[in-house]
């Protein structure tokens, strides 16, 4: 059976450096996947590489079977692989309620509508606030982005990601820059993804890790150097060694 | 689990289309009692006025790119002299003099350049975008001026005789006919172009201007979107030089130069970018006082524009408008 | 083969004077990021200034070089502190208005003091006749002028690579604030290279008065030429300016000799042609 996403061999490297190599994982419906590391282990050439954003030496991208290395970050996402940033992108001067609802309209088809408005679609309008109202931001629904909490905006990044509905969604440290006592606000936004989405997080901080993920890949010096459960991963003498011993320390700094 | 089934009685109450509405009223009525005080104060200065209402369209129309999707340009004459010389050459070389319908050959005049200036600029980003659109007016330039045969080079272009409008109402010496036709298409677009703003289509625009980077992570086509956009404003740009050209009966090859070009940014800015009313009001007070400062003295006009822009970078970056409507949500935040 | 030679020394002469004054910019944006549509001005300035110590004082032609330099960058220094510094940083379309605001404020008073008609900086004897290379004869104004763009590109190649002040400028321009954090006092550094970059626009303006006359609207006519190399070379690339001002030059010249009836109608379609095959530049880190 041909795996929902697959990425075959990418090999990337900066004048010769080789940042990726070789790196091959494939993902389920439902999975809940983590993707963890080291510093420089080469995760964010990974997505920028698998986004579209980066063109790998060699190596391919497959969605549903199809190959998609060739296509752009704009046609990936249309094929169903939707990402989150690190750093939030959003419009400061939009509102949550016009974020989502212009997710929506884009993944209907409906963005380029040059009259009517979508309060005015009660379909859109309904899919807008049940989103909303699953990530608990239906009171902050029409105040500015620029206004809300960093923390606020991070569980708006994913609002968007849903309403997108991608096959397969990359969230990239979901819980970058979230104080440490509102991760748990992320984890139950996290909880409430579609059953079979396949998500790949790439996280560090290990506590959401290892609550989150039903599968672990570690990528060290551009190499995955292990694919396995959560259980096995600390057990792991490669990863121990990647991680020169100093897990125990990650696990409560992160 | 589904999210569409959660809940739907959470919908809140929807009070904006409603308003949209009145507000869009309430703009019509500004803009009808502004251009009969108008009418009433400066009975003598009609083509004046005219002028005004034909520059509103262009600035309303740089607004739509520079304003809402974000795009620095100085090349935006294009659009509008490409509306102008097409309404003109129509009625001087074939004979087309219905007025309504010399609009609409400006409009798609407007609308070709307008994509193919679009095209160009957005091919680059930064400096390499700004050079693009000064290179492309100075190139429309050249090109109308080479052209002579159909523009008449930099004699202009005469003899454009246009026809009562609806085979009712002839152009009269005063410019009254000129006016009130200028005011029915001023209202006609300011109501499309609302509707438009506030449309999906507007929405997604808004978004490239803050994050062209997240649009596309949503899917959409930050390009073809604006491309789209640029030949929307080419039609309105279109018009108004079309307009232009119907009012005065002439077109003159500064309409396809980059003062014209930058004149229309700073009218922009002294009233608000990415407000229609900002574009409005920022024409009015720029070729009242440019009316006012070169009847005194024609030397020092570039200098105060120029002063001008440096003013409003410096003490109103949002323009009269932007300042003048943050203060009002100021007020009314205090009051509360 | 004699027209050929004619446009090949044109161009040359005409591509050093293009880099004597836009290699400044090319500096400025780089190090500070500020897109400088005045530019051009100083450029006039400087020949403004070059043609009244000259033509009208009678002052010799080297004093009014100096002359020249000097004043325009006293003229900016004001400009620099109380404008520019207010936009560096800024979003783009701001820093277009006020620096386009800059140039019609110059523009106007231009116009105002000195009149519309073309202004001429009276060459001393020496380069004002031919020079006779053996095969050819050449205008000696223009050796002189590609002379000094030779001349300028070394001066800069060394003044950037090889001195203290060119270290803590690649420092600043790689990145300001780790330059600042290791003690490069980042506002001199912009102020210096300011000068140095008006300086230098004021003095191609004088040599170069004989290719690109002085005249009110200098400023807007040259503008986008100016800018082209930089968005063609590259912010902040000597090399890369280099580069660009010749071709431009090559461009320019050629058109003007074999199509003059079109005037610039080709230089700005080529304009658009190389910025569209090259949109982020020749060989610059242009972002």
């Amino acid at each position: 059976m041909t795996a929902l996403f697959q990425v075959d061999r990418l090999k990337k490297s900066f004048g010769g450096l080789d940042v990726t190599r070789d790196v091959s994982l494939s993902l389920q419906k439902g999975d809940r996947v983590a993707l963890i590391g080291p510093n420089g282990a080469g995760k964010t050439t990974f997505v920028n590489l698998v986004t579209g954003h980066l063109r790998p030496n060699s190596g391919k991208v497959l969605m549903d079977g199809e190959d998609i290395s060739t296509f752009n970050p704009m046609l990936r996402v249309r094929a169903g692989l939707v990402r989150s940033f690190q750093v939030t992108r959003l419009f400061a001067d939009m509102t949550p309620e016009q974020h989502v609802a212009l997710a929506i309209l884009q993944r209907e088809g409906k963005s380029g509508r040059v009259a009517g408005t979508f309060q005015a679609m009660p379909d859109v309008m309904r899919e807008t606030y049940a989103i909303l109202e699953t990530l608990n931001l239906v009171g902050l629904a029409r105040t500015p982005v620029s206004e809300i909490a960093y923390g606020q905006q991070r569980l708006l990044e994913i609002a968007l990601a849903m309403a997108l509905r991608p096959k397969v969604l990359l969230l990239d440290e979901p819980a970058a820059g979230v104080p440490h006592s509102d991760t748990f606000l992320i984890e139950n936004a996290l909880a409430q993804l579609p059953d079979d989405l396949a998500v790949l997080m790439i996280e560090h901080d290990m506590d959401l890790v290892f609550r989150f993920a039903r599968r672990v890949i570690v990528l060290a010096a551009g190499e995955i150097i292990f694919d396995g459960s959560p259980r096995e991963v600390t057990e792991d003498a490669r990863v121990r060694e990647a991680y020169l011993g100093s897990y125990g320390h990650a696990s409560s700094a992160a | 689990m589904s999210i569409t089934n959660t809940s739907a009685t959470i919908i809140q109450p929807l009070p904006a289309a409603s308003s949209n509405w009145l507000r869009d009223l309430v703009g019509i009525a500004i803009i009808l009692a502004a251009a009969i005080v108008g009418y009433f104060l400066f009975p003598n200065n009609l083509a004046l006025l005219t002028r005004m209402i034909a520059i509103m369209l262009f600035v309303l129309s740089l607004d739509l790119v520079t304003g809402y999707c974000g795009v620095a340009t100085l090349g935006h004459a294009a659009l509008f002299g490409a509306g102008a010389y097409a309404a003109g050459i129509a009625a001087a070389h074939f004979g087309v003099t219905e007025p309504i319908t010399m609009i609409a050959i400006g409009a798609v005049g407007g609308a070709v350049a307008g994509l193919v200036s679009g095209v160009v600029i957005l091919r680059g980003h930064g400096l390499a975008q700004l050079v693009l659109s000064i290179a492309i007016i100075h190139l429309f330039h050249e090109a109308a001026n080479k052209a002579s045969n159909y523009t008449g080079g930099s004699d202009g272009l005469a003899g454009i005789t246009p026809d009562p409008i609806l085979g009712l109402f002839e152009f009269d010496l005063w410019g009254r006919t000129a006016y009130v036709f200028g005011i029915v298409l001023l209202i006609v677009i300011f109501v499309l172009l609302r509707i438009l703003v506030r449309s999906p289509f507007g929405l997604l625009c808004r978004g490239i201007r803050q994050d062209p980077v997240r649009v596309s992570a949503m899917g959409a086509s930050v390009k073809r979107t604006l491309i789209k956009m640029y030949v929307i404003s080419g039609v309105v740009a279109g018009i108004g030089g079309a307009f232009n050209a119907v009012s005065t009966q002439v077109v003159g090859l500064d309409s396809l130069s980059f003062t014209n070009s930058a004149e229309a940014l700073v009218m922009l800015v002294l009233g608000g970018v990415g407000t229609l009313f900002g574009a409005l009001i920022g024409t009015i007070v720029f070729i009242g006082v440019e009316d006012f400062v070169s009847a005194a003295n024609p030397f020092h006009w570039l200098t105060i524009v120029g002063a001008l822009l440096i003013a409003v970078v410096l003490f109103a970056p949002k323009g009269l408008y932007g300042t003048a409507a943050a203060l009002v949500e100021r007020y009314r935040k205090g009051g509360k | 083969m004699q027209t050929f030679f004619s446009i090949g020394v044109d161009a040359l002469a005409y591509g050093m004077i293009l880099f004597v004054i836009s290699i400044g910019l090319s500096v400025t944006m780089g190090l500070m990021r500020v897109v400088n549509l005045a530019h051009g001005a100083f450029a006039m300035i400087g020949g403004y200034i070059a043609s009244y110590a000259a033509r009208d004082l009678g002052l010799a032609y080297g004093l009014a070089v100096i002359l020249a330099v000097a004043g325009t960058i006293i003229i900016a220094i004001p400009l620099e502190r109380f404008l520019y510094r207010r936009i560096y940083g800024a979003p783009e379309l701001t820093q277009v208005l006020m620096t386009i605001g800059i140039t019609f404020c110059v523009i106007g008073i231009a116009n105002y003091v000195f009149g519309p008609t073309l202004k001429t900086i009276p060459l001393p004897p020496d380069l004002q006749g031919p020079v006779d290379l053996g095969f050819r004869t050449i205008a000696a104004h223009k050796l002189f002028a590609i002379f000094c763009g030779v001349a300028v590109a070394l001066g800069l190649w060394y003044l950037i690579e090889r001195t203290s002040f060119g270290v803590k400028l690649r420092a600043s321009v790689d990145n300001t604030a780790m330059a600042a954090a290791l003690g490069v006092r980042t506002k001199i550094v912009y102020a210096a290279s300011f000068a140095l970059a008006v300086g230098l626009a004021a003095f191609g303006g004088v040599i170069g008065a004989e290719l690109l006359p002085v005249e009110p609207y200098y400023a807007l006519r040259y503008m986008v030429t100016f800018l082209v190399v930089v968005s063609v070379g590259g912010a902040g690339s000597i090399p890369g300016a280099l580069i660009a001002c010749l071709l431009l030059g090559a461009i320019d010249t050629t058109g003007r000799y074999l199509v003059p009836e079109y005037g610039e109608f080709f230089f700005y379609l080529a304009v658009i042609a190389i910025v569209w095959v090259f949109p982020r530049g020749l060989m610059g880190r242009a972002k």
